[in-house]
């Protein structure tokens, strides 16, 4: 990691995956699925890449698109430079050896009828690559590479825990010595301690054999124990991404904020003082996706802007990339440079609160809200000098 | 049957004179002692619960926490009486508000199911009908308990309680499918049916298992306000630590069928003093401390229930097996005290050799 200036080794720009809904007959089709919907990304060789956000918003598809087992409907994929958005499955072939997937499910994605020799050594078999002593021995060597014992070479799926099961799979993955393995949720299927080893050994693996991932989870804890870098789905597109340390000590989109206040924490001392965010209602359907930020029927700080003007992925803080008209935690600088101005009165109202946290935490719910008063009420807001009461009266007039 | 061996009164002193055994009465809302439930199986006697006992007031909230196959769920279904009696078979006493529910009568346990005790299950996609509305199977669990409410009663009463598990639009809802409802509000329309009778035990085997974190903490805390609002207790069966730091006041961690360590939630997520604590506290990555490098996992896999290791069932993944002799290889460790009152260990290791190894080694790892 010590070298800055690196090529790529993956770069997705502009990704789209649209299924179509199709009815009656003739299949015709009535609507559209926007399961991703034009994202961006790049990998880093060496890195570690985590996806996260709530079922539905894209991530698998994102992994399914990446190794090519689904059509891109539009965007790029570059390999190493290399483009291979729309490679044919022959001229895929060769570039399979470098991408290698792990999927979620250790039962379905092993044959119950094959043993575990087979299963593992199909890639040397599939893509006719030569070992020096021998599929059997290589094979061997990756079991223990994995945890097992070269003596499972005869045994079959069932005979193997959870954990185990994912070890094969890991196993089989590495098996052509690939430069990027792309896991979909590779430890959710499995026990807290088991899907402890799983992630060592991943960790170890990569330190031990240069490896790049791209890891799908849900669970926002498992994605910052392992990535270097983090990207927040939401409704198909990325609303967030950036560093792992600068994405959790300090998440800008709304929605971050609020899946990070909903991790819980194991320390019962912690539940009486945390605040939580909870979400309201349901992710909408990605087959008609709220129009503008795809977040604003959700987020409690949502303005008229929100619904009319899709909020850019725009750099915040260096190497940060949020999607969002009024972030949170912004940095001091980033408040002048990126003039809270051009974002409207909203942003600088807000500032104002977040300015005196240090770090995060998670926000009161009732704070950075417009302030209320009903009818023959007034409301008082103090704040610093010259700093937001303007924008409050613009703020008063605009709503 | 179940019933045979268990309209005797409870034994007099004869294994281990604790309070529990000697009084006949119990003093607490749930009690439940020495549970044994084991299976016959073609490769022998399946031990899933082994001797498992714990209190529960109402108002207060359980957690169990193990791994797949540590006898969680198999103890729930055991106090709901729903083990076949044919291949369970059960021992030990279940006290529920002062009435014996192992020698109850099957049509006792019927009526007490669904009123007195209630249950969510893990999968809320199989635990609905697909066939019946939502609406449907609510008032059914409503109109079995009182038999003589019209369907017009008991369907708002549905409606009412599909209200209150916040679901929008009950009144129109109430007539979907199971289907046409996401994943949380398929396990809120649940959590409605379990409490339509009020029930003053609520079991929930991992609620939120299969749901998102923002869905699950908005499920956390509807379970915690109906909680408070009907001052119901709360057995909570999850491997999740962090789900169970949100909502237990008290903690019994289980292994291999039996209870390693359980006592009050802040101690044991201090100050837990069982190896097997301290890897499950170890294996889970935390976001509220500086990121590790690596995690403490636990090493191995849960053993077979059916052969059991030899002495304490976890010696074969414990790291502080051979630290006292042949103990722990030969000896099942007894459930006993820990340093705090309601904290107790089933560990051969020494109480101050323990709290000097978790203080030294673990917790600078966590």
């Amino acid at each position: 990691m010590e070298i800055t200036e690196r090529e790529p080794l993956l770069k997705v720009t502009g990704l789209v995956k649209h299924f179509p809904i199709t009815q009656g007959l003739l299949r015709r089709q009535v609507g559209t699925v926007r399961a991703v919907d034009g994202i961006d990304f790049t990998v880093l060789p060496g890195e570690t890449l985590g996806i996260v956000g709530e079922s539905g918003c894209g991530k698998s598809t994102t992994v399914r698109l990446i190794v090519r087992l689904l059509e891109p409907t539009g965007g790029r994929i570059e390999f190493e430079g290399r483009d291979i958005t729309h490679l044919s499955r022959g001229a895929m072939r060769p570039l399979r050896k470098d991408i290698q997937p792990i999927f979620q499910d250790p039962y379905s994605s092993l044959n119950p009828r094959h043993t575990v020799g087979t299963i593992v050594g199909a890639p040397f078999r599939l893509q006719k690559v030569e070992t020096e002593h021998g599929v059997k021995d290589a094979v061997q060597e990756l079991l223990e590479l994995c945890g097992l014992s070269p003596e499972h070479y005869n045994r079959y799926p069932h005979e193997f825990s959870g954990g185990q099961r994912q070890r094969i799979g890991v196993a089989r993955a590495l098996a052509l010595q690939p430069k990027m393995i792309v896991a979909d949720e590779p430890v959710s299927a499995l026990d807290v301690s088991i899907q402890a080893q799983v992630i060592n050994l991943l960790d170890d693996l990569q330190k031990e054999l240069g490896l790049t991932y791209v890891i799908v989870a849900h669970d926002l804890s498992v994605i910052r124990h392992v990535s270097d870098k983090v990207a927040v789905m939401y409704l198909g597109k990325v609303v967030e991404i950036g560093g792992r340390d600068s994405l959790y000590a300090g998440p800008m989109h709304p929605y971050t904020v609020a899946l990070m206040s909903a991790i819980p924490v194991p320390d019962p001392r912690r539940r009486v003082k945390r605040e939580r965010i909870v979400l309201t209602g349901e992710v909408p359907s990605p087959a008609n996706p709220p129009p503008a930020c795809r977040f604003h029927t959700r987020c409690w700080k949502a303005q008229k802007i929100c619904r009319q003007l899709e909020p850019p992925l725009r750099e915040l803080k260096p190497g940060h990339f949020v999607a969002c008209h009024f972030p949170e935690n912004l940095p001091a600088s980033a408040e002048a440079d990126s003039g809270a101005a051009d974002r409207g009165p909203g942003a600088r109202l807000r500032e104002e609160g977040g300015g005196a946290r240090g770090g995060w935490a998670p926000p009161h719910p009732g704070w950075c809200r417009t302030p209320r008063a009903g009818r023959d009420e007034g409301a008082a807001l103090i704040t610093r000098a010259g700093r937001s009461r303007h924008a409050l009266c613009h703020r008063l007039v605009w709503n | 049957m179940r019933r045979k061996s268990h309209k005797r009164q409870p034994p007099v002193a004869s294994v281990n004179s604790t309070e529990t055994r000697s009084r006949p009465e119990p003093a607490s809302f749930l009690d439940v002692r020495e549970l044994r439930i084991h299976f016959d199986t073609d490769d022998g006697l399946l031990r899933a619960v082994d001797g498992v006992s714990f209190e529960l007031e109402q108002g207060r909230t359980l957690g169990i926490v193990g791994e797949s196959g540590s006898g969680k769920t198999v103890t729930s279904l055991g106090i709901m009486g729903l083990h076949r009696s044919r291949r369970a078979r059960i021992s030990g006493e279940i006290w529920l508000d002062g009435e014996e529910l192992l020698s109850a009568a099957p049509e006792r346990i019927r009526q007490l199911r669904g009123q007195k005790m209630a249950m969510v299950f893990q999968d809320p996609m199989s635990a609905l009908h697909p066939f019946y509305t939502v609406g449907a199977q609510i008032t059914e669990a409503y109109q079995a308990h009182h038999p003589k409410t019209d369907r017009r009663t008991a369907r708002d009463r549905a409606v009412e309680m599909l209200n209150r598990v916040g679901i929008p639009r009950a009144d129109q809802r109430v007539d979907d499918y199971p289907h046409q409802f996401s994943g949380g509000m398929r396990q809120r329309a649940l959590i409605a049916m379990a409490l339509i009778n009020d029930p003053s035990l609520l079991i929930a085997d991992e609620p939120t298992t299969a749901l998102d974190v923002t869905v699950q903490a908005q499920i956390l805390d509807l379970i915690r306000d109906l909680q408070q609002e009907f001052g119901s207790a709360v057995i909570l069966i999850t491997h999740d630590l962090g789900v169970v730091a949100e909502l237990a006041h008290d903690i019994l961690v289980m292994y291999a069928g039996k209870c390693v360590e359980k006592g009050p939630a802040t101690k044991l997520f201090t100050a837990p003093e069982h190896p097997y604590t301290w890897g499950l506290l170890g294996s889970m990555p935390r976001v509220d401390r500086a990121p590790q490098e690596r995690l403490l996992s636990i090493p191995g896999n849960p053993p077979s229930l059916i052969r059991l290791p030899q002495g304490c069932a976890f010696h074969p993944r414990c790291p502080f097996a051979d630290r006292n002799g042949e103990k722990s290889f030969t000896e099942v460790p007894e459930l006993t005290g820990a340093s705090d009152p309601g904290h107790q260990v089933a560990c051969h290791l020494p109480p101050e050799e323990r709290r000097r190894i978790f203080a030294h080694d673990v917790a600078p790892r966590l």
